[in-house]
């Protein structure tokens, strides 16, 4: 089997990567999907609050979705549905399993569309047993939305990331009493508007700087102690909170979902977890491109969309006319600055680039510092924090000038 | 008052005020804080989201418009009682004005019929 690019993951990012490169001209485009249906895990993500900058709409997941399932559909886009890829390889063969058997796809470009995970409670150091009673809190988001089912009645939350606080509301319209939220850093990963509406709504409490002293329970989760943290992480004897509950979610962060991408060799970021990528989003190895959560976590589905159309535009560009030439600088972060995306900056491109990043702390009157070798510029920002994603503009002629770019966030206060 | 704005994702804090004539709003970025906040000082309302049981399935809706705060768990408990029989699209009312003002509750994916319904 041979297709002109091959899309990996059906979520959001491939959707509209899809989309993008059949309109780019490129209509031999192949889509698949593990799961029986394509949109990710917008399916599960009932709330409200997703296209608002894109479609200046304020609509649910599914709403999002089936905006862009309904576009690849009007265009016939292929879509293999309930197919697992099981090997990519650095020369583009996409080796995929189904009911029907093991069969290789052989594409002029890829797109690794593939999403993120949850981290696991596994990735937290928590003493005590093992119970039942404890979930990720995209787990439960599935358990209450699709199937139908409370995952408990007596809730704690650890973690404050967007996920969980969802489920706090979520939970709690649903009949169950949601305890609090805690959170380990002094401020929450989520989006300030999620604990206005999530959690300030209901009365649920937010304990920042506190983190898990012991998980209780034999057979099921009967509670959870809660104690307050100094600066240095370490638990502050004597502060202790203890909540009778029989189940606990864990929302600790998002991974992208990269073991396909590392067999077949593409270099990966340690600071995004992703692919290295120039501002097409091509990966380190020819034709291979990355967009959306697997590239790295974004916070808001209107930018993985727009991702993946400048992932889905340079694939067709790749596949009906091969590679270019490039003349990459490296993008950096600087002070206070965790990563930078796109990493590298090709200036034969002669073309303005976005470049986004996040900030390792929060601040507020922010002055972000952007430096090319050449000249130095800065923007205000009034309120930056880690759980949202920024970004500049750089004209053509400032990337055409340029040595290299490295992004840094200073002044201001905590 | 000091509140988040929730209409985007930018979350404005703003600071609003009872005068005497309405409602002072500052730190909002565009016209809509301005709005959020009176409400909010008046009578906060939100969009309803949560799903509804059919034969196998849990299906998505959503209030087609902001109701009452303070109704949200009057109609919870609507919107748990009640079962879809049939098929619906994206977009059809299920619930017809569910707050006595108007709103209604509408599916926010297709269920049954199209083959490629989420
Ligand atoms: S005031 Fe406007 S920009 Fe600020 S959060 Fe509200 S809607 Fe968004």
């Amino acid at each position: 089997m041979k297709r002109d690019i091959v899309i990996i993951g059906g979520g959001p990012a491939g959707l509209a990567a899809a989309v993008a490169a059949y309109d780019a001209g490129c209509k031999n485009v192949l889509v698949v999907e593990r799961e029986s249906e394509v949109g990710g895990v917008l399916k599960q993500c009932i709330h409200n609050g997703f296209g608002l900058t894109r479609f200046k709409e304020n609509l649910t997941g599914p709403e999002y979705a089936h905006k862009f399932i309904e576009e690849a559909e009007k265009r016939g886009i292929e879509m293999l549905k309930d197919t697992f890829v099981t090997e990519l390889t650095a020369d583009k063969k996409v080796t995929c399993m189904n009911q029907s058997g093991i069969f290789t796809v052989e594409a002029k470009a890829v797109i690794l569309a593939m999403g993120c995970r949850e981290r696991s409670k596994g990735a937290l150091n928590i003493a005590g047993t093992r119970p039942a009673g404890l979930f990720s809190a995209g787990t439960a988001q599935k358990y209450v939305n699709v199937k139908g089912m409370l995952p408990g009645k007596r809730v704690v939350i650890l973690g404050s990331g967007d996920i969980g606080l969802i489920m706090a509301r979520r939970l709690t319209l649903e009949g169950a009493k949601v305890l609090c939220v805690s959170e380990i850093m002094p401020y929450s990963s989520g989006l300030r508007r999620n604990i206005a509406q999530c959690l300030n709504d209901f009365g649920i409490p937010l304990y920042l700087e506190h983190t898990v002293a012991e998980i209780e329970g034999e057979g099921r989760v009967s509670g959870v102690t809660l104690v307050k943290v100094d600066e240095n992480k370490r638990p502050i004897a004597g502060t202790e909170k203890h909540f009778d509950c029989d189940t606990v979610l864990f929302s600790v962060g998002l991974i992208p979902e990269n073991e396909l991408t590392e067999r077949a060799g593409v270099a990966l970021d340690p600071r995004t977890k992703g692919a290295v990528v120039d501002g097409d989003r091509q990966t380190q190895t020819e034709g291979v491109f990355a967009c959306g959560n697997v590239l790295h976590v974004h916070d808001l589905v209107d930018f993985v969309s727009e991702e993946a159309e400048i992932a889905g535009r340079a694939a067709a560009e790749y596949a009906l006319q091969g590679g270019r030439a490039h003349a990459y600088i490296s993008a950096e972060n600087g002070e206070n600055v965790t990563y930078v995306l796109p990493q590298r900056v090709d200036k034969n491109k002669n073309a303005p680039q976005k470049l986004f990043f996040r900030v390792r702390k929060a601040f507020r009157n922010a002055v972000v510092t952007v430096d090319t070798g050449a000249r130095r510029k800065t923007v205000k920002k009034i309120a930056v924090a880690p759980g949202e994603m920024e970004s500049v503009a750089l004209s053509a002629e400032e990337i055409g000038g340029a040595e290299y770019v490295k992004i840094a966030v200073t002044g201001g206060d905590r | 008052m000091e509140l988040v704005c929730i209409e985007c994702p930018r979350g404005c804090l703003l600071s609003a005020e009872k005068t005497e004539g309405g409602v002072s709003v500052s730190g909002n970025f565009c016209p809509k804080g301005r709005a959020y906040a009176e409400a909010e000082i008046t009578e906060p309302r939100r969009v309803l989201t949560s799903t509804i049981r059919a034969a196998g399935a849990m299906v998505p809706v959503r209030t087609d418009r902001p109701v009452k705060k303070s109704m949200i768990f009057a109609l919870m408990k609507k919107i748990r009682a009640a079962r879809l029989t049939h098929a619906v699209a994206i977009g059809d009312t299920i619930m017809e004005n569910i707050d006595g003002e108007g709103a209604n509750v509408v599916a926010s994916a297709s269920y049954g019929g199209e083959p490629c319904s989420i």
